[in-house]
C-alpha cells in the first residue's frame, strides 16, 4: 500500500533488460520511459486492455459513423418492431430483436436501437470519466504535493481531511447533491449542466485516492540529495515543488489516473443508474440499466450496457495495473 | 484509557457536525447559490394546485424563510434535547433525540431509520462472513501457490469481479437466479431473523452472495499483496528455521501478519456497508438505510436524507474504533507503543 513508486528501475527490473540486447550488439542506453514501454510490451494482458480502451475511444470519436452504418439514430424509435398486439411490448422476434438491423436488439415499448444507444453512451461515460480524473488529479496531486513538501500544520489539516473523505458514505452525498441541483444554473442547462456538475462531483468525492499516494510520494522525495542541492543553491519552494518534485510524481500520476478512471465510469453508471446522472433520453449505460430493470424477467436488455461497463472498467483495470507494473517493478 | 476513549468521543461529535453541516449545505446552500428561493424550494412539499400563500405559509412552517444557521440550530436543538413541531394543523412533541419529521409523509425519521437499520446490517453481516473467508482463503491461495495456474485465474476472476457494477451483477442474478429457475428468494423478499431465522437466510442468500462477490475480489488481491510480502520476512524464516510444520508457519505467523493491515479496510468498509448498501439495495428492492436515503433524496426530503448520512457517519466512527481496539489485539506491536 505504501510502498513508494520508484521511477529509477532497480535490480532484477533493469537486469532482465539487458538480456534482450543480442550478443555482439552495442548496448545502448535507454531512458526510463523506453524502459517502462519496453516491459509493457511484454505484458499481453495490459496490452489487450490498452487496445481495447483505445478502440472504445475510437468508438465514442466516431459513434455517428459507426452508428450510420451500423444501427439507426439512438432516439429512433421502431414500434412497428415492437408487439403492441400480445401486450407484452417486448420486441418482436428472438433475443430480445436482434438481428443484422439492430445488431443488439431493441428496447422493449418504443424500440430503440440498443447498439447505437450502448455506442452513444460510451461518449458519456468516457468523457465523464476522463474530466472527472482530471479533476481529482488536479486537486489530489495539488494538495497531496503541499501537505507532504509542507509539512506540519498544513499537511495534518490536509491529511485529516483526506482521512475525512475517505470515511463519508460518499455515494449519499453525491447523489444529494446532483439531486438538489435545478435543471437550470450558472447560465447552463440540460445535459450541459449534468455533465458538468457530474464532472465536478465526481472528481471532487474521489480527490483523497490520489492525494494520499501523492502525499507519500512527496514526503519521500523532499529528502533526497537533489532537493537538498536545489535548495542549498538557494531554490524557492515553488521553483522545487515544480521543478525539481513534478517530474518526479509524473510516474503515480500516471498510474493512479489509469486506476481512477475504471472507478470513475462505476461511480457515473451508479449516479445515472439512481436517476441522478443524465437525464433521457441522452443515452448513458447507467441509465439504459435503469430503464431494463422494470423488464428484469427478460435479462436481455439490461445485459448489454452493463457488459459494455463491465468491459471498459475491466480494460483500464487491466492496463492500469499492468502500466504499474511496468512503472515500478518492485510493486509485484 | 479513559483519556483515549474521551479523545475518541469528541472526535466522533466533530466528525458528526461537520456531517451535518455539508449535508445542510448541500440540501441549503445549493440550491439557494444556484438560484431558488425559500417558495421555490417549498413547492415541492405542498399539492400542485397550491396557491402561493399557502406555497409560502409552508416554506415558513419548515423553516426555509430562516437563516441557514437558525435552521441548523433548530435541527440540533432536536437532537440533543428535542423539539416541538407545527404540523399544520396540530403541534407535536418530538424527544431527544429527534431527527425530526419527514417533509413529505410527516412521519418520524428515528424510528423508521432504526427499522431499516435491522435489513441493512442483515444484508452486510452475511455478506462479510462469505466475502472474508472466501477473499482470504482465495488471496492465500493464490501467494502460496504464486505465478501459477490457480494463482493467475483467481486474480483474473478478482479483476472481473472489482470491475463488475454491483447493481447489474444483482440485476442479472435476480433475472435469472429468481425469475428464471426460482432456486433463490425473488427480490425485495425479506423475513426479520427474529421471525424465522432459515427464511431470514433464504432470503438473503442472492444479496450476499452478489455483494460478497464485489468485495471477496478485492480482499483476495489484497492477502495475496500482503501474504507475498510477509513471507518474505525475517521472522517467517525464523519460525520456518526453527522446524515449524509449513502450515502453522503459514497460518500462526504468515496470515497474522497479511492479515492486520486488512482489519482497517474491513473496519472501513463494514462501517460504509451498513450506512446504507445504496446500490446493492436498489438492485434488489431491499427496504435498508440505502434505498431510505436514495428515496429521500428523490423526493428532496431533508429530515431523511440527514437522518441517513448521520446514522452512516457514525457506523463508520463505531467500526473504526472497534477495529482499533481489536488492532491491539491481534497485534502485539502496537499494544507495546
Amino acid at each position: 500500500m505504501s510502498t513508494p513508486l520508484e521511477v529509477e528501475p532497480s535490480g532484477a527490473g533493469a537486469a532482465t533488460d539487458h538480456d534482450l540486447v543480442a550478443p555482439g550488439q552495442a548496448i545502448e542506453g535507454r531512458s526510463l520511459g523506453q524502459i517502462a514501454w519496453r516491459r509493457l510490451k511484454r505484458d499481453k494482458i495490459a496490452m489487450a486492455g490498452g487496445c481495447f480502451v483505445i478502440l472504445l475511444v475510437l468508438v465514442a470519436i466516431f459513434a455517428p459513423v459507426i452508428v450510420k452504418y451500423l444501427g439507426s439514430p439512438p432516439d429512433q424509435f421502431h414500434q412497428d418492431l415492437i408487439d403492441t398486439k400480445g401486450g407484452t411490448l417486448l420486441p418482436l422476434g428472438k433475443f430480445g430483436g436482434m438481428s443484422w438491423d439492430h445488431l443488439m436488439g431493441l428496447e422493449p415499448q418504443n424500440g430503440r436501437d440498443i447498439f447505437s444507444r450502448v455506442v452513444y453512451g460510451a461518449r458519456i461515460s468516457l468523457l465523464i470519466a476522463i474530466l472527472a480524473t482530471a479533476v481529482s488529479v488536479f486537486i489530489g496531486t495539488t494538495l497531496g504535493a503541499v501537505a507532504g513538501f509542507l509539512g506540519g500544520v498544513t499537511d495534518a489539516i490536509i491529511s485529516r481531511l483526506m482521512d475525512m473523505f475517505l470515511a463519508f458514505p460518499l455515494l449519499v452525498f453525491a447523489l444529494a447533491l446532483a439531486g438538489v441541483f435545478p435543471d437550470e444554473a450558472f447560465g447552463l442547462s440540460g445535459n450541459g449542466l449534468r455533465i458538468s456538475l457530474l464532472v465536478f462531483i465526481i472528481g471532487f468525492f474521489n480527490w483523497p485516492y490520489i492525494g494520499r499516494i501523492i502525499r507519500g510520494q512527496t514526503l519521500s522525495l523532499r529528502h533526497r540529495e537533489f532537493v537538498d542541492a536545489a535548495r542549498s543553491l538557494g531554490a524557492k519552494r515553488g521553483y522545487i515543488m515544480f521543478t525539481e518534485l513534478l517530474p518526479n510524481l509524473v510516474a503515480p500520476i500516471l498510474v493512479y489516473s489509469t486506476l481512477l478512471i475504471p472507478t470513475n465510469i462505476l461511480f457515473e453508471a451508479a449516479l445515472s443508474f439512481l436517476g441522478v446522472g443524465i437525464r433521457p433520453p441522452t443515452p448513458s449505460w447507467g441509465g439504459m440499466l435503469s430503464d431494463a430493470v422494470v423488464y428484469y424477467t427478460v435479462p436481455h436488455f439490461m445485459l448489454w450496457p452493463g457488459l459494455a461497463i463491465f468491459a471498459t472498467v475491466l480494460a483500464f483495470n487491466l492496463f492500469g495495473d499492468g502500466l504499474r507494473d511496468a512503472l515500478d517493478p518492485r510493486a509485484r | 484509557m479513559v483519556a483515549y476513549l474521551i479523545r475518541r468521543l469528541l472526535a466522533t461529535i466533530g466528525l458528526l457536525f461537520v456531517v451535518s453541516v455539508i449535508t445542510f449545505s448541500i440540501f441549503f446552500l445549493v440550491p439557494k447559490w444556484a438560484g431558488a428561493t425559500p417558495d421555490s424550494m417549498a413547492t415541492r412539499y405542498v399539492g400542485r394546485t397550491a396557491t402561493a400563500d399557502v406555497v409560502h405559509q409552508t416554506a415558513v412552517r419548515l423553516g426555509f424563510t430562516d437563516p441557514f444557521y437558525v435552521q441548523y440550530a433548530d435541527w440540533a436543538k432536536g437532537l440533543v434535547a428535542g423539539r416541538d413541531f407545527d404540523m399544520g394543523t396540530s403541534i407535536e412533541h418530538c424527544p431527544a433525540p429527534c431527527l425530526g419529521y419527514s417533509f413529505i409523509t410527516a412521519q418520524p425519521v428515528l424510528p423508521d431509520l432504526l427499522d431499516r437499520f435491522t435489513v441493512t446490517f442483515s444484508l452486510a453481516i452475511g455478506a462479510a462472513v462469505i466475502w472474508v473467508t472466501a477473499g482470504i482463503s482465495i488471496g492465500v491461495l493464490s501467494a502460496l501457490k504464486r505465478g501459477s495456474l490457480v494463482d493467475r485465474f483467481s486474480m483474473v476472476i478478482a479483476l472481473a469481479g472489482v470491475s463488475m457494477p454491483i447493481f447489474w451483477t444483482g440485476l442479472i442474478a435476480l433475472s435469472f437466479f429468481s425469475y428464471r429457475w426460482g432456486i433463490t428468494a425473488v427480490g425485495g423478499a425479506y423475513t426479520p431473523f427474529t421471525q424465522n431465522p432459515a427464511l431470514w437466510a433464504w432470503d438473503l442468500m442472492l444479496p450476499w452472495v452478489t455483494l460478497a462477490l464485489l468485495f471477496s475480489a478485492q480482499y483476495a488481491r489484497l492477502t495475496r499483496a500482503g501474504m507475498l510480502e510477509t513471507m518474505n520476512e525475517d521472522y517467517i524464516r525464523t519460525a520456518r528455521a526453527k522446524g515449524l510444520r509449513e502450515r502453522t508457519v503459514v497460518t500462526k505467523h504468515g496470515l497474522r501478519g497479511a492479515l492486520t493491515p486488512l482489519l482497517t479496510i474491513f473496519g472501513l468498509d463494514f462501517g460504509l456497508l451498513i450506512g446504507g448498501a445504496v446500490l446493492t439495495e436498489s438492485a434488489f428492492g431491499l427496504n435498508g438505510l440505502g434505498k431510505y436515503a436514495v428515496d429521500g433524496i428523490r423526493a428532496n426530503d431533508l429530515p431523511k436524507i440527514l437522518g441517513v448520512t448521520l446514522f452512516a457517519a457514525l457506523f463508520v466512527v463505531i467500526a473504526n474504533l472497534i477495529v482499533d481496539l481489536l488492532y491491539a489485539v491481534v497485534d502485539p506491536r502496537v499494544r507495546t507503543k
